[in-house]
């Protein structure tokens, strides 16, 4: 499915991806995990192509295609979703338009949208400007409600368990197991590790200084940062090496 | 002739406006055959199939069709209106050459009269085309709604293309008490037009005046600054303007609202989008002479290098308990929302459309069908940016 080789990014003048390899395999449900800065997001954004994003070494293949020099939207059409940690605010585009020309592209129907917006409880921004003036989980919702009328087979979920608080994370938890069936991949950005009461994680990988360090069973390398922390994920490392 | 003594307006033919290029009027002058082109038309909204409460169409200075289905509402020419008292009573046809050659030259405009409590939500379309080449169309038309009236008018100006011409609308609006008078005004001219409208506004007590200004397509240069006085308790001025200034356009187009009454409310909003060559002015004036508030609001996007947009707000009050606040901004769009649209699949060029006719989207209160009006030229505008 995604089989990212030897990826080194700089953004802003910074290299904040040093050297990432990464291979996710058809429906396999990855947790990254890792403290703030350690390049977790900018691993999401350059999957998605964000131009801010150069890739200055390696590449990422997509389904058996190079897509390192692809455009986002071109990402977007082959399968690629993302759920955004801050999306922008976008004044004077309703949710609803650009929910409605999303799940056109996929011939998804709007009234079933419609309908999981009521789920979502948000069914009232569907009219408003998109995230002018949501909170930061309506913003999680809003970016939820998008993927839903995407449908992307590789789903790149940002930080949907921070901002969000205990009732809407029920919602969220169930509309995202709508997006994650069986044959989807993704790959769940978090650093409290709060998703995974959610979902089913199949592995997770722990990120610093913009390098995959360590990989394993979700449950067992979550217990270890919750006792030790992400130090623990260092000495880890220094055991792989 | 429309009230005015001819010999001593002929030589304010050369007399200046402070704003906007200098047009030499004369060589505008003469006018003759009659051409309606309905594409061009329907490119500023103008259904020639509309079923509306009124119409009126002029082509060059010929009235083509008009009239009123409604009773208690008035559409005529001006020229048939046989009474010379009604018009230039707040515009002064000695204001500059443009207005001195619309007193002496001008012909047709609508006249327009609701009738005291005649409610028509459903819009008077009104329809002014430039055909021939090298002329002068200078309607002046009159609204005049009455009190506890309310009143809709859709203006579509438009211009064969390759036609050099100057238009000098005159428009004079009577709003009376809690009368309310919408106006949406589109103009979609060419890179040869010289455009001058002349516009001005009373509103009584409790009135309203809401004017929706678009300007879609290239035009050589047009300038206007109209004018609205608040002269009753309560009353209100909306001045929305969008001013595409596309390919060399030269473009100064702003409002000016006084108030003149205790609780008196303007705002005074636009969005000017600078393209190509163009080169934008955005003037808001706000004159407080009684405790009333006012807002102005000046966006500019910049769509290129070689464009350039001034925004020119001024406030000025002479009353202590009058509130006046000023906002503008000019920047470009931001490739992050470009960045965002296009990772949820949307083509770069449509995300780039999207954007643009977001930044053009101001919420007024209209009636629907103005609504559409207003949806539909700015998503013209927007295609092909």
């Amino acid at each position: 499915m995604l089989e990212i080789r030897d990826l080194t990014v700089e953004a802003s003048g910074r290299t904040v991806l040093n050297g990432v390899n990464l291979t996710i395999k058809d429906g396999e449900k990855v947790l990254l995990l890792g403290p703030n800065g350690s390049g977790k997001s900018s691993l999401m954004q350059t999957i998605m192509g964000n131009p801010s994003y150069k890739v200055t070494s390696g590449s990422i293949i997509f389904n058996g295609i190079d897509i390192t020099g692809m455009s986002p939207e071109e990402r977007a059409r082959m399968g690629i979703g993302i759920i955004f940690q801050i999306p922008p605010k976008i004044k004077g585009v309703k949710l609803l338009d650009l929910i409605q020309k999303v799940a056109g592209m996929k011939g998804i129907d709007i009234a079933e949208i419609r309908r999981k917006a009521e789920e979502l409880r948000i069914s009232h921004l569907l009219e408003r400007d998109i995230n002018v003036g949501f909170s930061g989980g309506e913003m999680k919702k809003a970016e939820l409600l998008l993927m839903l009328s995407q449908r992307p087979k590789l789903a790149l979920i940002d930080e949907i368990d921070s901002g969000v608080d205990v009732e809407s994370m029920e919602h969220v938890g169930s509309s995202l197991n709508e997006v994650l069936l069986p044959d989807i991949s993704a790959i769940l950005v978090t650093h409290t590790g709060y998703i995974s009461r959610y979902v089913d994680a199949n592995i997770a990988y722990v990120m610093l200084n913009g390098k995959i360090v360590c990989s394993g069973d979700p449950n067992s390398i979550l217990d270890n940062i919750r006792r030790r922390g992400f130090e623990g994920c260092v000495e880890c490392k220094r055991a792989i090496l | 002739m429309r009230g005015v003594q001819k010999s001593y307006l002929i030589d304010y033919l050369d007399k200046k406006s402070p704003y906007g290029l200098d047009i030499d009027v004369r060589k505008f002058i003469p006018s003759e055959p009659v051409k309606l082109d309905e594409d061009r038309l329907k490119e500023v909204g103008i259904d020639p199939n509309y079923a509306g409460p009124g119409l009126y169409y002029q082509v060059d200075s010929s009235v083509m069709r008009k009239g009123s289905s409604i009773s208690g509402l008035k559409v005529m020419s001006y020229d048939e209106m046989n009474n010379p008292e009604m018009g230039w009573r707040l515009i002064s046809p000695d204001q500059d050459k443009y207005t001195a050659a619309a007193a002496l030259y001008g012909r047709g405009g609508y006249v327009i009269i609701a009738d005291e409590g005649v409610k028509v939500e459903r819009p008077i379309q009104a329809c002014l085309f430039m055909s021939a080449p090298g002329s002068l169309q200078a309607p002046h038309n009159i609204v005049i709604a009455k009190d506890n009236s309310e009143v809709s008018v859709f203006t579509g100006c438009t211009v064969m293309k390759e036609v050099v011409g100057l238009h000098v609308g005159i428009t004079e609006f009577y709003v009376g008490k809690n009368a309310r008078v919408n106006f949406v005004m589109i103009h979609n001219w060419n890179p040869d037009a010289h455009v001058r409208p002349r516009t001005a506004a009373v509103v009584e007590e409790g009135g309203q005046f809401v004017s929706y200004y678009i300007n879609i397509g290239p035009v050589s240069s047009l300038q206007t600054f109209p004018k609205v006085r608040l002269i009753g308790k309560g009353a209100k001025a909306h001045m929305s303007s969008i001013i595409i200034g596309k390919e060399g356009s030269k473009i100064d187009v702003g409002s000016e609202v006084s108030l003149e009454a205790p609780e008196t409310r303007a705002e005074i909003i636009s969005r000017n989008i600078a393209m190509d060559k163009s080169e934008i002015i955005a003037r808001a004036r706000v004159i407080a002479r009684a405790e009333g508030s006012g807002h102005t609001e000046c966006m500019g996007l910049m769509l290129s290098d070689e464009a350039n947009i001034v925004t020119v707000p001024e406030l000025e009050s002479s009353f202590k308990g009058a509130e006046l606040t000023h906002e503008a901004a000019v920047g470009k769009l931001k490739e992050e929302e470009i960045y965002y649209l296009t990772s949820k699949g949307i083509e770069r060029k449509e995300a780039i459309s999207m954007l643009v006719r977001g930044f053009m989207r101001i919420n007024i209160e209209l009636p629907s069908v103005l609504k559409k009006q207003i949806e539909f030229a700015t998503a013209m505008a927007a295609e092909g940016l």
